[in-house]
């Protein structure tokens, strides 16, 4: 059996699903738990095609509830386990993702974004933000990375596997169709020849010993008898959240302290926001970009900052406004004038945001 | 002098006595569960999970390491943990609404993809969390919270019969059977042999419990040892449907 997927760096060219297949391989994930949706489902495919030669596991389930609830079941045993999905599917996996935000469990769930609402359509969008970073009945305790390209939909993989196992919040890795279905040239590599560490899983339940007798046992539940013990429990929760943000936020700016205009994009939007920020920069103009790589939590701090010092933020998105959200409710107070580019479920150029720029510049 | 009730060595006694309502038919089904488990030496494999509604009472009941899940959703949260380790040996325990209403998808797909585990399904013909309303195994002209004339088959179907469905779907390996609160030895040998079932690596495992509801049925003792005894068991009949030596029929 051959010990590694990767071995040293590899200059690739393929779709954005086949990464992801192979960045949870390079993470040494044990187990995926899928049910097919478009446009994820290469994740599946390409898994289930590598994961026996490595001896990793695949069950395909009977719908998303179930992939999320055996996904959550992988990870009370002690494995690194993940699922994937899309759209209707997100909808369904918010009910397992809120079981693992109650219990405080290291899922890893890839959402490759689709139109929306309902079945919509099946390749672009950025209408899943709302949906994924507080969907669910909780408070949204997660994590959420916003990949712009196939080299983040590796790296951020790869390190959502680290960052849900160190701090115990249900991971997202939010792509969109056109990374999961383009091909794209990447470096893959072994993580911890780069010096990653991988951390490790451990068992919720079925550790050594007899429970009672050697050890306590594990009662993991998320239901309570009354509501301030539940008050009590999520108190802690924030408190956890609150701490573990500033290490867990990362951000990517152009200029953005120092700028007339900065503008806001996440994702593939971001790509076509910071080639219309390079273009205007070369034409002399003082524009600027802030790109939340984490949605949740935000770099609130440095948006403020870019917030307080431009004249104007222009939030960019393929959705109708929920990113802006986000933004709006981060940088209230702030003195920048806000503008919009919402077009919900299509692809948006870089000429685009240019003619935009121009018109409040 | 006092005397104390024989408890399994399994359960927990800090959390003793237990939350059901008195009378209720849980403590005897986890009983039967506690003695198997005992009887096994399996204690430190086990790993319980229980359903929303009142299974979920059980979240610490015993000292065995335990999930309490969501509605219907225990079946697949035991099935991702016995896949991701085939050493521990995973107990699903939910009543009728949460396996054959809200989870049946995932008993119907988990049992005919034969996985290997233990589900226990209380079966109290309604809803008893939520205050009484009809459930699928709510029998023809039972009075209940959302059939308060008498469930009326015309209108709202026959009582689910879930073990039947289960050994109809099923293949080699699997144990059926169900068992009746008001006989625990034959309770217990079934919940035994389901157990065992698993630890042989046979296959799917699964026994309903008939049991009652001293809350919502308005019954008395009388009247409610009468409704498990003879009413419920005119449709759902008590036996092994299904044991690993039983090959079914080839398809022709």
């Amino acid at each position: 059996m051959p010990e590694k997927p990767i071995q040293g760096e590899k200059r690739v060219f393929m779709t954005g699903n086949e990464v992801v297949a192979y960045a949870a391989l390079t993470a040494q994930a044990d187990i995926m738990y899928g049910y097919p949706i478009t446009p994820q489902n290469e994740i599946m495919h390409y898994w289930t095609r590598m994961a026996p030669k490595y001896g990793k596991k695949f069950l395909q389930t009977e719908d998303e509830l179930s992939a999320g609830f055996t996904t959550v079941g992988g990870v009370l045993a002690g494995r690194k386990a993940f699922t994937a999905t899309a759209g209707p599917g997100n909808t369904l996996m918010q009910e397992p993702m809120s079981m693992a935000e109650a219990m405080r469990l290291p899922v890893v769930l890839i959402v490759q974004q689709r139109g929306g609402p309902s079945t919509a359509t099946v390749i672009y969008s950025q209408q899943e933000v709302t949906m994924t970073t507080l969907g669910g009945n909780g408070e949204g305790l997660r994590i959420v990375y916003s990949t712009s390209d196939h080299q983040e939909l590796f790296d951020y993989t790869i390190k959502a596997f680290n960052t849900a196992w160190k701090y115990r919040f249900p991971t997202f890795v939010l792509g969109d169709g056109y990374q999961a279905k383009m091909r794209e040239s990447l470096t893959m590599y072994d993580p911890e020849e780069k010096g990653i560490e991988l951390v490790k899983p451990e068992p919720y339940v079925g550790k050594p010993g007899v429970p009672g007798v050697d050890r306590a046992p594990g009662h993991y539940r998320n239901t309570y008898n009354v509501e301030e013990e539940l008050y009590e429990v999520l108190q802690g929760y924030f408190k956890d959240y609150d701490r573990i943000a500033p290490e867990v936020t990362e951000y990517k700016e152009i200029a953005a302290g120092e700028s007339d205009v900065v503008v806001v994009a996440h994702g593939v939007v971001a790509r076509a926001a910071k080639a219309a920020v390079e273009e205007l920069r070369a034409a002399g103009k003082k524009v600027g970009l802030f790109r939340p790589v984490t949605l949740r939590p935000l770099a609130e701090k440095e948006l403020r900052q870019a917030a307080n010092s431009a004249k104007r933020l222009l939030i960019v998105e393929s959705a109708q406004g929920q990113l802006a959200r986000l933004i709006k409710d981060a940088a209230y107070g702030c003195s920048a004038e806000l503008h919009y580019l919402f077009k919900p479920g299509v692809g948006i150029t870089a000429e685009e945001v240019v003619e935009k720029v121009q018109t409040i510049l | 002098m006092t005397v104390k009730p024989a408890m399994p060595k399994c359960w927990r006694v800090e959390s003793k006595p237990h939350k059901f309502c008195p009378g209720c038919g849980h403590g005897i089904v986890l009983k039967a569960l506690g003695e198997a488990i005992d009887e096994l030496g399996i204690q430190d494999k086990v790993v319980f999970g229980c359903d929303i509604g009142c299974s979920l009472l059980a979240w610490d009941f015993f000292n065995v390491d335990t999930v309490q899940t969501h509605h219907g959703r225990t079946t697949p949260v035991i099935t991702g943990i016995k896949r991701a380790n085939p050493e521990l040996i995973g107990v699903a325990y939910m009543g009728d609404g949460g396996g054959y209403a809200i989870g049946s998808q995932h008993l119907v797909n988990a049992a005919a993809r034969n996985e290997k585990i233990t589900v226990i399904l209380v079966n109290n013909t309604q809803y008893g969390m939520t205050g009484g309303q009809m459930a699928p195994t709510t029998m023809p002209g039972q009075k209940t919270e959302t059939s308060p004339y008498g469930r009326d088959p015309e209108a709202t179907g026959y009582p689910t019969q879930g073990p039947e469905m289960v050994a109809a779907i099923t293949r080699d390996g699997a144990y059926v059977a169900r068992g009746t609160v008001a006989n625990f030895k034959q309770l217990k040998g079934y919940i035994k042999k389901a157990l065992e079932n698993q630890l042989a690596g046979n296959g799917f495992s699964f026994v309903e419990a008939l049991s009652l509801c001293p809350t919502n049925w308005r019954t008395n003792a009388a009247e409610t040892w009468d409704f498990v005894e003879k009413q419920m068991t005119q449709y759902f009949k008590v036996g092994e449907l299904k044991t690993p030596a039983s090959k079914p029929e080839e398809a022709k």
